[in-house]
C-alpha cells in the first residue's frame, strides 16, 4: 500500500466539526496528486489507523502532519504531542487547532456549566440520573477509562510546537491547495519552505482589502443583528450598522460573506503582528461610534454610548468568535456553574 | 512569615502626558502619599490606549489597570479622551464577560492640576483591589481543571 | 540577550531620592539583574543633572559605547531635554534616552523604604525594556510663512500685531466688532495709574490701523482654519459694513444724517445711543462707519437712504448692495486675543440687577465716568440727574462663587478701588463710598498704595460677602434708598447699609464661543472655559497645537499690563520662529504601514487635526507627519496594526509593560505565566 520512498501524510482531527477534512477534500481532482504524491500515514478521517501504528512509527517518520481542531481534553493533547514526536512538519490547520475556533467560547465558562448544559440542563436531555463523563468507572470487569475533559481549551500551539499554521474556518481549498504545492516543491524539488513559524495559506492585509463594497468614513450609530435588515450590497457593512469584522481579520478568504450581505466573523484570525484580535476590533468598533459628542453632558453621553452597546450583543463572543482560546485572556475567570 | 503580610495588589496605570501624568508630578511635588502598588506608563494621550495595552497588563499579572486622561472638553489633542472613553466602555463590557471585577479596571479623569485627586484614586483603588485579592490572570488561564465531576459522594474516585 | 548595550543612571537628587529609595542597591542590581536586557553599566550619583553628572553618561557613551541609556531622577518633564542634550552631545541620538520618574512617582510619595526600592527598581526595568525598542529619529522640518494672523484687536492682539509688524513682517489683524480697541477702549481711567484710558490706547490703535505691515480687517471673522504651524490658510469673513471703505473719508455726516437712534447694547453697555449707522465710538479704528441693518429704516423699510442722500463723497460711499466677502491668507502662525465676556450681573438675582434701577455693573459705571460717555463723565443715578450721596461697590460677582465661576477675576479688586475713587472724585468727598469685598488682592507694582490711598480718601471697606441689595426698607432712614445686606465677618455681624447707587463689579467669562473658537484653530479651552496654554508656567502664550499661540483675557482674566505682556511675549515667539525660516517639530509622529494598510477607512475619524488622508485611488490611509501632533489615536483604532508611531510604538509600551510587571510590590517576581 505505501511506496517507500514516498512523502508521509497524516492530518488528525482533534476538538473540531469534520469540517477542515471536508476543505481537504474540496481541493477536488487535485486530492488525487496527494494521494499520487504522498503517502497517508495517518488520516482516520478517510483511512483506517490505530494511535498503535503511529506509535509504532519512528520519531519524525511522518513528513507533514495537518492537525485540526483544538486541545479539548486529555486524548487531544496526547494525540498532539504523539504526532508532533512524529512528524516533521506541524501545521496548526484551520481555525480550532490555530486559535480555538468555536468550542474556544467554551471558555467563556467552566467546565461545569459545559457538561451541565450538555448532559443535564438542555430541554431535550433525557438523564434522570444526571449521569455526567467521568474519567474513570469502576465496572465488574475492571476500571474503564475515558478521556478528562478540561476545564480551558487550548491551542495546537499551547500544547505543541508548531511549524505552521493555515487559518480559516475552514480554510479555503484554493489556499490549501497552494499550500500543498509548496509543500510538495519543497518535498520534491527542494524549494525552500517558507520561515518557520509562519501563517501561510492567507494573505497579508485584512479581509478589507479582498471586499469590494464601497467603502466610506464611519460613524455607527448602533448595529443590528443580520435577520434585523436586508443590506445595501454595495455599500461596506460596518457602515450600515451591520457587524464586521473584516478590518481585524486576515484576508485570503476572499471576502466570500461580506460580498454575500453577511459581516465577516473573523475566520482567519488577526493580521499578523497583532496578538489579540478581538481587542483591536473592539477598539476599531468603539473608535466609530457615532455618539458622545465632545461637548454634550457626561451623564448624557454616557446613555448614548450605553445604547448603542447595547445594541452589540455578546462583545467577547462577537470580538473572539474564533480566537478566544489564542487571546491574551484566552478565558473566562469562572468557577463552577 | 509572607502569609501574614497583607496581599499587596500590582496596579498598572497610563497616564497622559499632559494631565495625569502631571497630575502625578503635582503629587510628587506636593509630598502626597500614596500607596507604591501603582506603575505608570506615559502615553502620549488616552486616546492612544489600545485594549490590548489592558489585556496584556491583566495577562501578565497585574492585579487593576487604571487608565487616566484629560476631563471632557479639555483633552490636549481636543477630543481624543472621548475615543478613549468609548473603548474603555466596550471593554469594560466585554471584561465583565471575561469575569473580571469592575473594580479592576477603571477610567478616571485627572488634570494637570489634580495631583491630590489622582494620589486619592490611586490609594482607593489599590484599597479596592486588595480587598479583592490577587487576580492571577496566568494561572487562569492555564487552569486545565481536570477535576472529576462528581456523581456522588460514594462513587467518589481518587483523582 | 539584548543587542544593545545600555547605561542605567540612578540620581539621589541631593537627599530627595536616596531618603526613600536604597539608590546604590538599585544601581547594583540593575547591573546584575537587567544584564540580560542590556545594561552594561549602572550608576547612582548625587546629581545627575549637574554638569558632572551629565559628563558621565557622555564619558560612557564614549568609552562604554552605550547605545542607549535610561536616566532613574525627576519627571522628564523637568529634566528630558537636558539629558537628550546630553546625549546629543557625545553622539547618541537624543531619542535613544529615557528617563524614569523615580522621585515624583516614588521617593516623594512613599513611605516604606523598602517598597519604594522594589518599585523604582520595577520602573527602571520598564524603562530598559522600553528604550531597547527606541529608534533614533530626526526632527521633521517645516518652512516658516511670514506673515502671521492675529485674532481679536483688543489691547494684547494690538500690541501683538504692532510688535511682529514693526520688527517687519506682515500681519493680519482681525476683529469682529466695527472698531479695534476691545474692552480696554471702553474703560475711562486705568489701575493704579489714573490714566486715561483712551489717551493711551488711541495712540496704539492709530498705530494699528495704520502700519504698512497691518493688514487690518476690522468687522470680520475667521471662517475656517486649514494647514499647520509655518503653513496655515485661512478663511475671513469681511462682514458688509455697507460702507466703502476705498472712497469713505470717515466725515462722520451719514451717522449725523441717520433718523434713527438706537441704544448700544455694545459699546455704551446701555448706557446711551448710537445712530443705525454708527462708529462705536469718535476715535475707532478705522474710522468708517458701519450699517445696522437690524435698525435701519431703509433694510426694515425699504425708505430713508439719508445715509447715501447725505454723503459728500464721490462715488458715494454707501452701498447697500454690499455683501459679505470672504478672504483667504496664508500665514505662518496664529496669535489669538480674543478677550474676555463680562459676567452678565442678571444671573444673580439678589443683587437686582435689571429689576432695581440704581444698580449698575461696573461697564455702565465705567461708561458713565468716560468724558465722552453717556453723561460726560458725571457720576449720576439711572434718571440721569441725580447724583448720588451713597454709593456701594460689590466685589467678586459671578467670581469666587461656587455658583457661578470658582476662579478669581483678578481685576475686580483693583477695579473697584479705582471706581470707589471715581466716585469720590466725580460725586464729590463726601459722597460715602462703600467696598463689600471677600479678600483684598492687590498685588503688583504700586497696587497696594493705590489701595491705601483709597482707604486715606475715606472709603469704607466691610469684608464680607453681600446677600443682598434691596428697595425694601425697614428701618428708619432706609426709605428711598437701595439696601445692602451683608456680612461684616471682621466683627461678625450682619449689616445693613443704605445706598443710593451700587456698582457690581462683575466678573470676567470666557467669550460666549470660545470652544467653538478652539475648536476652529485646534486648540482646547480648560474647565473654566479660557484657552488652554502649553504649560500654566513656563509655556503659557503657547497652545497644544504648534502655531498657535494665546495672549490676553483669552488665556484667563488679567489686566492691561498683563495683557499687553502677554501679547508682547506672544509676538516674541512667533518672531522667534519667524527668524528661524523653519521650524524642528518633535518626531513623535504616527504613521501608516501602506503594505498592511487595507483601506478599510476606521481611523479616517480619528484625527481633529486633520493628519489623515485616504487615497481613493489605492485604497489606502497616509498621515501627514506636519499635521499629524503624535497623540496616537488612530493608532490604538488600527484594527490591522497598520499604523504605528514613533516613541510610542506598541512593542514599546508593551516592552515597558512588561518591564514593570517583572517585579512584585513587595519582593520577589510576578508570577509567571505557566505556558502548559
Amino acid at each position: 500500500m505505501s511506496d517507500k520512498g514516498k512523502p508521509k501524510l497524516a492530518m488528525y482531527w482533534a476538538s473540531g466539526c469534520g469540517g477542515c477534512e471536508i476543505a481537504v477534500l474540496n481541493i477536488q481532482e487535485n486530492i488525487l496528486v496527494v494521494d499520487e504524491v504522498f503517502d497517508i500515514a495517518f488520516f482516520p478521517c478517510i483511512a483506517d489507523f490505530k494511535v498503535k501504528d503511529v506509535k509504532g512509527y519512528p520519531d519524525g517518520y511522518i513528513d507533514l502532519c495537518l492537525f485540526n481542531g483544538a486541545i479539548r481534553n486529555s486524548e487531544n493533547e496526547e494525540m498532539a504531542q504523539l504526532l508532533r514526536q512524529k512528524s516533521k512538519v506541524m501545521v496548526a490547520f484551520g481555525s480550532c487547532a490555530y486559535e480555538g475556533c468555536i468550542p474556544g467560547l467554551s471558555n467563556l465558562t467552566s467546565k461545569e456549566a459545559t457538561l451541565h448544559t450538555v448532559y443535564l440542563d438542555n430541554p431535550t436531555i433525557d438523564n434522570p440520573e444526571g449521569i455526567l463523563p467521568q474519567p474513570f468507572y469502576d465496572a465488574p470487569e475492571g476500571t474503564l477509562e475515558i478521556p478528562v475533559f478540561y476545564h480551558t481549551i487550548k491551542s495546537l500551539d499551547q500544547v505543541v510546537d508548531v511549524d505552521y499554521t493555515i487559518p480559516g474556518c475552514p480554510p479555503e481549498p484554493h489556499q490549501i491547495w497552494t499550500v500543498l504545492q509548496a509543500v510538495v516543491a519543497a518535498l520534491l524539488e527542494g524549494a525552500d519552505l517558507p520561515p518557520a513559524g509562519s501563517i501561510i495559506g492567507a494573505g497579508n492585509v485584512a479581509v478589507c482589502q479582498e471586499c469590494t463594497l464601497k467603502k466610506d468614513v464611519k460613524k455607527i450609530e448602533r448595529f443590528y443583528r443580520p435577520y434585523e435588515v436586508i443590506p445595501d450590497r454595495e455599500v461596506c457593512l460596518l457602515e450600515q450598522g451591520l457587524m464586521c469584522m473584516g478590518p481585524a481579520t486576515l484576508s485570503g478568504c476572499g471576502a466570500l460573506c461580506p460580498i454575500v450581505g453577511m459581516g465577516c466573523r473573523g475566520c482567519y484570525g488577526p493580521l499578523d503582528g497583532v496578538e489579540d484580535q478581538g481587542a483591536k476590533m473592539l477598539t476599531a468598533i468603539a473608535s466609530i461610534l457615532g455618539v458622545g459628542k465632545p461637548g454634550e453632558d457626561e451623564a448624557e453621553i454616557e446613555r448614548q454610548l450605553d445604547a448603542v452597546m447595547d445594541t452589540i450583543v455578546d462583545p467577547a463572543g462577537t470580538f473572539y468568535r474564533f480566537s478566544m482560546a489564542h487571546s491574551l485572556l484566552r478565558r473566562a475567570k469562572v468557577n463552577g456553574r | 512569615m509572607a502569609e501574614q503580610k497583607q496581599f499587596e495588589p500590582l496596579i498598572i496605570g497610563f497616564t497622559c502626558n499632559w494631565c495625569s501624568y502631571r497630575a502625578a508630578d503635582l503629587a510628587g511635588m506636593s509630598r502626597k502619599k500614596y500607596p507604591p502598588n501603582v506603575r505608570l506608563i506615559r502615553l502620549m494621550c488616552s486616546g492612544r490606549l489600545d485594549p490590548a495595552f489592558v489585556l496584556k497588563a491583566l495577562q501578565g499579572g497585574a492585579d487593576g489597570v487604571l487608565i487616566t486622561g484629560c476631563h471632557p472638553g479639555e483633552c490636549h489633542y481636543l477630543e481624543q479622551n472621548y475615543k478613549a472613553y468609548r473603548r474603555y466602555v466596550l471593554l469594560k463590557r466585554m471584561l465583565k464577560q471575561f469575569g473580571v471585577e469592575p473594580e479592576r479596571v477603571k477610567l478616571i479623569w485627572a488634570s494637570a492640576a489634580e495631583g491630590v485627586r489622582l494620589a486619592e484614586e490611586i490609594t482607593k483603588m489599590v484599597e479596592e483591589v486588595r480587598a479583592l485579592g490577587p487576580l492571577n490572570w496566568p494561572g487562569v488561564a492555564a487552569a486545565n481543571g481536570d477535576r472529576l465531576i462528581h456523581l456522588t459522594e460514594k462513587e467518589e474516585v481518587a483523582a | 540577550m539584548s543587542k544593545e548595550r545600555i547605561g542605567v543612571y540612578i540620581c539621589h537628587c541631593g537627599t530627595n531620592i536616596a531618603s526613600m529609595v536604597d539608590v546604590e542597591n538599585v544601581a547594583v542590581w540593575a547591573k546584575e539583574n537587567l544584564a540580560d536586557d542590556g545594561v552594561v553599566v549602572a550608576r547612582d550619583y548625587k546629581f545627575m543633572c549637574s554638569s558632572l553628572g551629565q559628563e558621565l553618561i557622555q564619558d560612557d557613551i564614549k568609552e562604554k559605547g552605550l547605545t542607549r541609556v535610561v536616566v532613574a531622577a525627576c519627571s522628564p518633564h523637568l529634566h528630558e531635554q537636558t539629558f537628550r542634550a546630553a546625549c546629543a552631545k557625545a553622539g547618541l541620538n537624543p531619542f535613544l534616552c529615557e528617563m524614569v520618574s523615580v522621585r515624583e512617582q516614588v521617593s516623594w510619595v512613599h513611605t516604606d523604604k523598602a517598597m519604594a526600592t522594589q518599585k523604582a527598581k520595577a520602573m527602571i526595568t520598564g524603562g530598559v525594556e522600553r528604550v531597547a525598542l527606541h529608534e533614533p529619529l530626526e526632527p521633521l522640518h517645516v518652512p516658516i510663512n511670514e506673515a502671521t494672523l492675529v485674532v481679536g484687536a483688543g489691547i494684547a492682539g494690538i500690541q501683538a500685531a504692532i510688535e511682529i509688524a514693526d520688527s517687519g513682517f506682515p500681519v493680519y489683524l482681525v476683529e469682529r466688532e466695527p472698531s479695534i480697541g476691545g474692552h480696554m477702549a471702553q474703560f475711562d481711567k486705568t489701575f493704579p495709574t489714573l490714566d486715561c484710558s483712551a489717551c493711551i490706547l488711541t495712540p496704539k490703535m492709530v498705530t494699528a490701523g495704520s502700519h504698512p505691515n497691518i493688514h487690518l480687517l476690522s468687522y470680520s471673522e475667521v471662517e475656517r482654519v486649514d494647514g499647520y504651524v509655518g503653513n496655515f490658510t485661512v478663511t475671513i469673513r469681511k462682514k458688509a459694513r455697507y460702507v466703502n471703505e476705498d472712497v469713505c473719508t470717515g466725515c462722520g455726516i451719514c451717522i449725523e444724517k441717520c433718523p434713527m437712534k438706537v441704544i448700544d447694547d455694545v459699546f455704551e453697555a446701555g448706557l446711551g445711543y448710537r445712530k443705525a449707522v454708527y462708529r462705536p465710538f469718535p476715535q475707532a479704528v478705522p474710522k468708517y462707519p458701519v450699517i445696522d441693518t437690524e435698525n435701519c429704516i431703509y433694510f426694515q423699510r425699504g425708505k430713508c437712504q439719508a445715509c447715501q442722500i447725505f454723503c459728500p463723497t464721490q462715488p458715494n460711499s454707501i452701498d447697500f448692495e454690499q455683501e459679505d466677502e470672504l478672504l483667504q491668507v496664508d500665514v505662518g502662525n496664529i496669535i489669538l486675543a480674543t478677550g474676555y465676556d463680562l459676567f452678565d450681573a442678571r444671573r444673580i438675582p439678589q443683587y437686582g440687577y435689571g429689576r432695581l434701577a440704581n444698580v449698575f455693573t461696573s461697564l455702565e459705571f465705567e461708561r458713565m465716568c468716560n468724558a465722552s460717555g453717556p453723561t460726560n463723565g458725571a457720576v449720576r443715578l439711572r434718571d440721569g440727574v441725580t447724583e448720588p450721596e451713597a454709593v456701594a461697590v460689590i466685589h467678586c460677582v459671578g467670581s469666587r462663587d461656587k455658583n457661578y465661576n470658582n476662579y478669581c477675576s483678578v481685576i475686580c479688586c483693583m477695579q473697584s478701588l479705582k471706581f470707589a475713587h471715581l466716585v469720590k472724585e466725580r460725586a464729590g468727598p463726601n459722597t460715602e463710598v462703600y467696598n463689600f469685598y471677600i479678600d483684598m488682592r492687590t498685588a503688583f507694582k504700586d497696587y497696594d498704595e493705590f489701595y491705601q490711598k483709597v482707604l486715606a480718601e475715606g472709603v469704607h471697606f466691610v469684608r464680607g460677602r453681600v446677600a443682598e441689595v434691596t428697595d425694601a426698607a425697614r428701618l428708619p432712614g432706609e426709605e428711598g434708598k437701595l439696601i445692602i445686606q451683608a456680612e461684616d465677618t471682621l466683627i461678625g455681624k450682619q449689616r445693613r447699609v443704605p445706598v443710593d447707587m451700587v456698582i457690581l463689579s462683575a466678573g470676567l467669562e470666557p467669550r460666549h464661543d470660545s470652544v467653538e473658537v478652539g475648536h476652529q484653530f485646534g486648540i482646547s479651552c480648560s474647565v473654566n472655559g479660557f484657552f488652554t496654554e502649553k504649560h500654566p508656567k513656563l509655556d503659557p502664550v503657547a497652545t497644544m497645537t504648534e502655531g498657535i499661540f494665546i495672549a490676553g483675557c483669552a488665556q484667563g482674566p488679567k489686566d492691561i499690563p498683563a495683557s499687553v505682556v502677554q501679547g508682547a511675549a506672544a509676538s516674541a515667539r512667533v518672531l522667534g520662529r519667524i527668524q528661524q525660516k523653519e521650524l524642528a517639530l518633535e518626531p513623535v509622529r504616527a504613521s501608516v504601514i501602506e503594505e498592511k494598510c487595507s483601506g478599510c477607512r476606521i481611523c479616517n475619524t480619528m484625527c481633529p487635526f486633520n493628519a489623515i488622508l485616504f487615497h481613493e485611488d489605492q485604497m489606502v490611509t497616509e498621515i501627514n507627519p506636519a499635521l499629524c501632533q503624535g497623540c496616537g489615536s488612530c493608532v490604538a483604532a488600527c484594527p490591522s496594526g497598520a499604523i504605528t508611531g514613533t516613541q510610542f510604538s506598541d512593542q514599546q509600551v508593551l516592552a515597558q509593560l512588561e518591564g514593570l510587571l517583572m517585579l512584585s510590590v513587595n519582593g520577589g517576581r510576578v508570577l509567571e505565566p505557566e505556558m502548559a
